[in-house]
């Protein structure tokens, strides 16, 4: 009892602490946790690892490695299993503009580099004058490059539409499609809820019919429809009629989007105007749609994206987008190549992919910014 | 005074507003209704087309490369409707259960530990949903299927084919039930049946005494091993009659067409894609203290899913999972640009070029399609107040 107190031992300092297990730190660890964990983890990795690696390896050898660069369609004859980006290289001009006119081109090209400075410029937080900017691109810029495509003003000659093709008429059909849509799509979300019957219902059917029936009927519709509604010797040419219908499904399709916007919002916010006296649409413009535009900002790049890609479906009325254009100089003889047509839907997937990736990671962006919280 | 019948003017009530604006509004569309009715007449008229839907009853006279139903040039162009929304209906059918199918397991796959599948998924997910469907319809057909080598270069001639892929498609030998099938088949019947029955036996018995009972692998047993047992003691009654490889040609067997195979598979790998990103989203919303609770409550790793987390996840992907499939059966129709015979194919595209009645046959084709999306709301919605969460 008495030496009790002398045999305690109370260690005085810590420990020096060891490094973790070899096994679980450094890229053997992370390879260990995330690839090899267990059993069943490791034959996952090792097959689906092996044909991924083994598909991912084929497309690049295919596409790059193995592809011909240089030379004529010889070339390519001769190198059956590589891409034939000559094939690409000889047409580009025409996979860009179509058929409209080469002393006119610059015309494009202008309208072009305008259309993506100002995007830029729209889309970069920090950029000076951002407001004025968006608005002239919402606003402004569609007359203009309208006027500077199409000719009649300035004294620019003018070049038909039937002309267009390619890559521009691929730009004007989707930009139409969002430009016009945007504020369309807001109207009609704001009919759908509203409490007046006869507006209500009038929305609640647009929306419904033109969300309902596949894009292409919709463009048959304006192909072959459309010009007898109305008065006759009033005629549009084509690429004017499938605008209009695709501006229509284009704006269904976005009110249901801001529709989803509106019904995220608060019921305090509207009283909350309501109280301050403001009129139904300066409680709208100062109040609401700001939030709800604001929350749904993803959903609305998300249509962009949709309608994006939807503009290849105006080949089926026989206009030139990009993807006719490619599809067309498939079919050329000269070029009846194995590898041609692949190269020439790849170069089609490689843009639309890059455009639409690109949208979608703003969005993702925009996404992360605006959702503070709620992340686990 | 009169400021007073300034602030009561009548134009200042909301209730009389409310009716003014909507009367402008139904007064505006009845107008354009209007004129767009007589326009039309006007301009029927001075082009000469006809009107009415007495051409259902005419002779098509163009033939249809593929059709489930027995059809011929012969027939009406209300049989090249049935045929073409047969069509449609079959492509969509196997399409939505193959995206079904990638897509689960795309989705799965992209929430998997695993960095290496994670991200192969992810890929996945990327490249097919920024490409349009159009240009990987066009890709399968005109760069993949067509380019294959010609029936004469792949099967020698005079041989007997029970299983080929050329550029005209998949071939197989034709099949004929024989009598005695009806065994089989009773008994798939009777093993749904009884599964069913189990499982409802087992899910009372688990919850009363916690006793589990392998469903899966009776019912595996009862649907597919007995059904096999069966049809082997019946001896087998299936005939097949292979294809045949003539001269030029190739004769008999079932063709399952290029057409339909690029449809399919691209609409399914794009759809599937989409549904992938549903099925992790919807997962990942289930609150990560659902996995906690189960796992205090001490249930394995796949008892938590199945028990825990896919019910909760299901109430929230089915809704958007719908309207996917709703998407696939309207994309269907792009199946027009390669002149696969579906709806819009034959019918708002061959039929409509023949006989020029642009307006009632776009109207049929949209309200076949209208019909199709009301359906699938009209599911929705029934869906949506079903599994709603009953709050306090």
């Amino acid at each position: 009892m008495k030496n009790q107190n002398t045999v305690f031992f109370v260690r005085k300092e810590f420990a020096p602490s060891r490094p973790a297990p070899a096994s679980t730190v450094g890229v053997l660890g992370w390879i260990r946790n995330n690839l090899f964990s267990t059993p069943f983890n490791s034959l996952l990795t090792v097959v689906v690892g092996g044909l991924g690696a083994w598909s991912i390896w084929g497309a690049l050898d295919w596409l790059i490695f193995n592809a011909v660069w240089v030379g004529g369609n010889e070339a390519c004859k001769a190198n059956p299993n590589g891409a034939c980006w000559t094939f690409i290289g000889t047409r580009f001009d025409q996979f860009v503009y179509g058929f409209y006119e080469k002393p006119e081109r610059w015309r494009v090209d202008l309208v072009i580099l305008v259309l993506f400075v100002g995007v830029f410029w729209t889309g970069w937080e920090k950029a000076p004058a951002r407001r004025w900017a968006g608005g002239f691109m919402l606003i402004l810029f569609p007359w203009i490059a309208w006027g500077m495509l199409y000719g009649g003003i300035f004294g620019l000659p003018i070049v038909e539409t039937s002309q267009w093709g390619g890559f521009i008429l691929t730009l004007v059909v989707s930009l139409i499609g969002i430009i016009v849509s945007l504020p369309l799509g807001i109207l009609l979300a704001l009919g759908r809820r509203s409490n007046m019957p006869i507006i209500n219902s009038t929305c609640v059917f647009f929306i419904e019919f033109w969300r309902g029936v596949p894009l292409i009927t919709i463009l048959f519709m304006a192909a072959y429809v459309l010009p007898l509604f109305f008065p006759t010797g009033m005629n549009f040419d084509q690429l004017l009629r499938a605008l209009i219908g695709f501006a229509f499904f284009a704006a269904a399709y976005m009110a249901e989007v801001v529709r989803g916007g509106l019904q995220s919002l608060d019921k305090g916010q509207y009283e909350a105007a309501d109280s301050l006296g403001l009129s139904y649409w300066k409680s709208m413009r100062l109040i609401i749609l700001p939030q709800a535009l604001k929350a749904v900002i993803p959903g609305i790049v998300n249509t962009f994206i949709g309608l994006f890609k939807d503009t290849t479906l105006v080949l089926i009325i026989g206009l030139l987008d990009l993807l006719g254009m490619v599809h067309a100089a498939i079919a050329d003889p000269n070029w009846s190549i194995r590898s041609v047509p692949t190269t020439g839907y790849a170069f089609v997937a490689i843009t639309f992919f890059t455009f639409c990736y690109g949208m979608s990671r703003y969005s993702r962006f925009i996404e992360d910014k605006l959702n503070t919280g709620h992340q686990r | 005074m009169t400021e007073r019948a300034a602030t009561t003017s009548i134009l200042n009530n909301s209730e009389f507003r409310r009716i003014l604006y909507q009367l402008l509004i139904a007064a505006l569309l009845i107008y354009l209704g209007w004129s767009i009715v007589e326009n039309t007449i006007a301009n029927m008229e001075a082009r000469d087309i006809r009107t009415g839907f007495g051409f259902l009853n005419e002779t098509a006279g163009f033939s249809i490369m593929m059709s489930l139903v027995p059809y011929e040039p012969g027939n009406t162009y209300g049989r090249v409707f049935i045929v073409g929304l047969l069509n449609t209906l079959l492509v969509a059918g196997v399409g939505v259960v193959l995206a079904t199918i990638v897509g689960f397991l795309v989705g799965v796959m992209r929430l998997s530990q695993n960095w290496v599948v994670s991200h192969l998924a992810n890929i996945y997910v990327e490249i097919f949903r920024n490409v349009p469907l159009l240009l990987q319809i066009l890709f399968w057909y005109t760069a993949v299927l067509k380019p294959l080598p010609g029936p004469r270069q792949v099967f020698e001639r005079n041989t007997e084919i029970y299983f080929g892929i050329s550029n005209r498609g998949i071939t197989g030998p034709e099949f004929i039930l024989l009598e005695n099938f009806s065994f089989t088949t009773w008994t798939i019947l009777l093993g749904i049946l009884f599964t069913i029955g189990m499982h409802r036996w087992s899910k009372h018995r688990q919850a009363a005494t916690g006793q589990q009972f392998p469903v899966v692998f009776v019912g595996l047993g009862l649907i597919i091993g007995l059904p096999i047992l069966i049809f082997l003691l019946s001896g087998a009654p299936i005939e097949f009659t292979p294809a045949k490889m003539g001269r030029f040609n190739l004769s008999g067997g079932i063709t399952i067409i290029p057409e339909f195979l690029a449809v399919l598979l691209a609409l399914a790998l794009y759809t599937a894609a989409f549904i992938a990103e549903i099925v992790r989203a919807g997962i990942q919303a289930i609150n990560y203290g659902q996995t906690e609770a189960s796992r205090a409550l001490g249930l394995r790793n796949g008892t938590t899913l199945k028990m825990v987390i896919i019910p909760q996840a299901m109430r929230i992907i089915i809704p958007p999972l719908t309207s996917q499939y709703l998407n696939l059966t309207k994309n269907s129709a792009l199946a027009a640009a390669i002149a696969y015979p579906d709806l819009v194919a034959t019918f708002a595209g061959t039929a409509l070029n023949q006989n020029g009645q642009a307006l009632e046959t776009l109207a049929i084709t949209m309200t076949v399609y209208l019909s199709l999306s009301l359906l699938t709301s009209a599911f929705m919605n029934w869906f949506n107040s079903r599994v709603k969460l009953v709050e306090r």
